[in-house]
């Protein structure tokens, strides 16, 4: 499993020189910001209009949580963006993705340890260590944690290669994710499985014989 | 009679007095969640129960959950797993017309209609506490009568060791194309836990004719268990020999026992059954993201009355 950014094809991609691509550019980050602001926002609007049903607090872990697993899932999505676009702007959304997927990560585990177990750190300690789908979503999360730290830019350089390699934990914390979603579920659901496909085919693009192949066939077209 | 109940009866005018008030007030806020929020709430359309309804002396003294909640977050697989999809898709459910086959181990066997089923029974308002395995409770004035009643209608033999009871199945119901169960949801009790004298059979709640959502047009309600224990919209009730199996257990022996009882010592694989949440009806705003957790009860608070039916048994094995 290897990552398939090299500088090379990020630069081989035919650049915009268009205006309408400079304005397409610099409207993309702060659009993307919004909708993925949106989930939280109705989140709030929802609280306050008593849209969150009988079990508000149940609402919101179940919220929070779905939206910490799509947006984690989104991040991964760039770089496959990146490879059948050709274009660079899937990588500088990368970091506003994955720092969004971090902001719901915590929301959803803030609000499972204060509003749903009120800091009892006993029922949340016994939690951890006796329900399997808790230990796997507390792993995502301890995995997050230095994945955000580093994610600035001073980080990426003093790091250097060594970021890359810290960073491929995110398909760990993603599996750990799904995993979490998959053995809290109830009964067989499906939407914990679209997750588990959806991550499938978005690690299908990190096998180096898969993109070699995609490669060659896009270079046929 | 027993101590509870005797307990129970000194206060029984005071307790009339206090649902009384209890159920202004929830149809004050019930009223105000429906308007505030667009709560598709059965209180809206609700239809008032024909039948002459008598308070019970053993009422739960809990705050009552408000009608608005209580039949619009329910577990009603048949209709969508998510809690929201039971009042989505009531309509989805036919009521009219209705019949309970019962057979098995009875000497009086039979198809009967609802109205046939209903006619002898004087209705009854129970308030019980009503605790769902995924650790949040509601306490909920039901309207029916004792199961056992019922089921002594149809004379059970000897050889009827257990009571095993089916909802209803049919293809236009939403939530059955899923496999997340296999169809139809079955459930089961032994004999002597069916004509416990808690065993309830519920044709309404709030004084009103049961929703859809909630299991019409009638279901069972056995307050010291798990909710899912409590099948819905029962279309058949076989005494048999052997012990029948049930819905969750089926889909997870680990972690669904046939029996069921609320037990905060037995853990569950997903929740921790050690408190819960009591969905009392306030939704929305800050109050609503600080409702404190209770400790849960042995049995629901109902152990001392259902204590003999457990006697020698180990209840972490039997669980």
């Amino acid at each position: 499993m290897t990552t398939y950014f090299d500088q090379k094809t990020i630069q081989s991609g035919p650049a915009s020189t268009q205006s309408s691509g400079v304005v397409m550019r610099a409207m993309l980050k702060p659009v993307v910001f919004v909708l993925l602001s949106l989930p939280f926002a109705w989140l709030i609007y929802a609280l306050f209009n008593g849209q969150l049903g009988a079990n508000p607090i149940e609402a919101i872990t179940h919220h929070t949580g779905e939206w910490a697993l799509r947006i984690l899932l989104l991040s991964l999505c760039m770089t496959p963006l990146r490879m059948m676009f050709r274009k660079p702007w899937p990588i500088r959304l990368r970091r506003m993705v994955g720092l969004f997927a971090f902001f719901y990560v915590v929301t959803h585990l803030l609000t499972y340890m204060i509003l749903d177990q009120q800091l009892d750190v006993s029922a949340i300690l016994l939690d951890v260590l006796e329900r399997p789908y808790i230990l796997a979503g507390t792993v995502s999360f301890l995995i997050l944690v230095p994945l955000a730290l580093t994610s600035t830019k001073g980080m990426m350089r003093r790091l250097g290669k060594r970021w890359q390699s810290l960073h491929k934990l995110v398909y760990i914390a993603a599996i750990a994710g799904v995993v979490h979603y998959i053995w809290l579920a109830k009964g067989d659901q499906i939407e914990p499985l679209v997750y588990l496909f959806v991550l499938f085919v978005l690690m299908l693009f990190r096998l180096k014989g898969f993109v070699a192949q995609w490669n060659k066939r896009r270079q046929a077209v | 009679m027993k101590d509870w109940m005797r307990t129970a009866r000194i206060k029984s005018s005071e307790i009339t007095d206090e649902s009384v008030f209890r159920r202004r007030r929830q149809i004050i806020q019930g009223t105000m969640a429906a308007g505030v929020t667009g709560f598709i709430g059965s209180a809206a359309h609700a239809k008032a129960l024909s039948q002459p309804v008598t308070q019970w002396e053993g009422n739960a003294t809990d705050e009552l959950t408000s009608e608005a909640t209580a039949t619009t977050y329910n577990n009603f697989y048949e209709l969508g797993t998510d809690k929201g999809d039971p009042v989505k898709y009531a309509d989805k459910l036919v009521t009219d017309p209705w019949s309970v086959v019962v057979d098995g181990e009875c000497n009086a066997p039979g198809t009967f209609t609802i109205e046939d089923i209903l006619k002898p029974h004087a209705i009854e308002e129970r308030i019980y506490r009503f605790r769902c395995v995924e650790a949040w409770s509601m306490v909920i004035p039901w309207n029916g009568f004792a199961l056992g009643d019922l089921l002594k209608r149809f004379k059970p033999n000897a050889n009827a060791k257990y009571v095993a009871f089916e909802t209803v199945q049919d293809d236009n119901l939403p939530g059955m194309s899923s496999r997340v169960l296999d169809w139809p949801y079955v459930e089961g009790l032994r004999i002597d836990e069916a004509m416990h004298p808690l065993a309830f059979m519920a044709i309404g709640m709030y004084g009103n004719v049961i929703p859809n959502q909630n299991g019409a047009p009638m279901r069972l309600v056995v307050p010291w268990k798990y909710g899912y224990k409590s099948i819905k919209s029962i279309v058949r009730i076989s005494f048999t020999e052997k012990q029948p199996p049930t819905s969750w257990n089926m889909s997870a022996p680990h972690e669904y026992g046939f029996y069921s009882n609320v037990n905060p010592d037995v853990s569950h694989p997903r929740w921790s059954q050690a408190k819960e949440r009591r969905l009392s009806g306030d939704t929305s705003g800050l109050a609503a993201l600080f409702s404190a957790k209770i400790p849960s009860q042995f049995m629901n608070g109902y152990g001392e009355e259902v204590a003999e039916l457990y006697a020698d048994m180990d209840l972490k094995k039997f669980f």
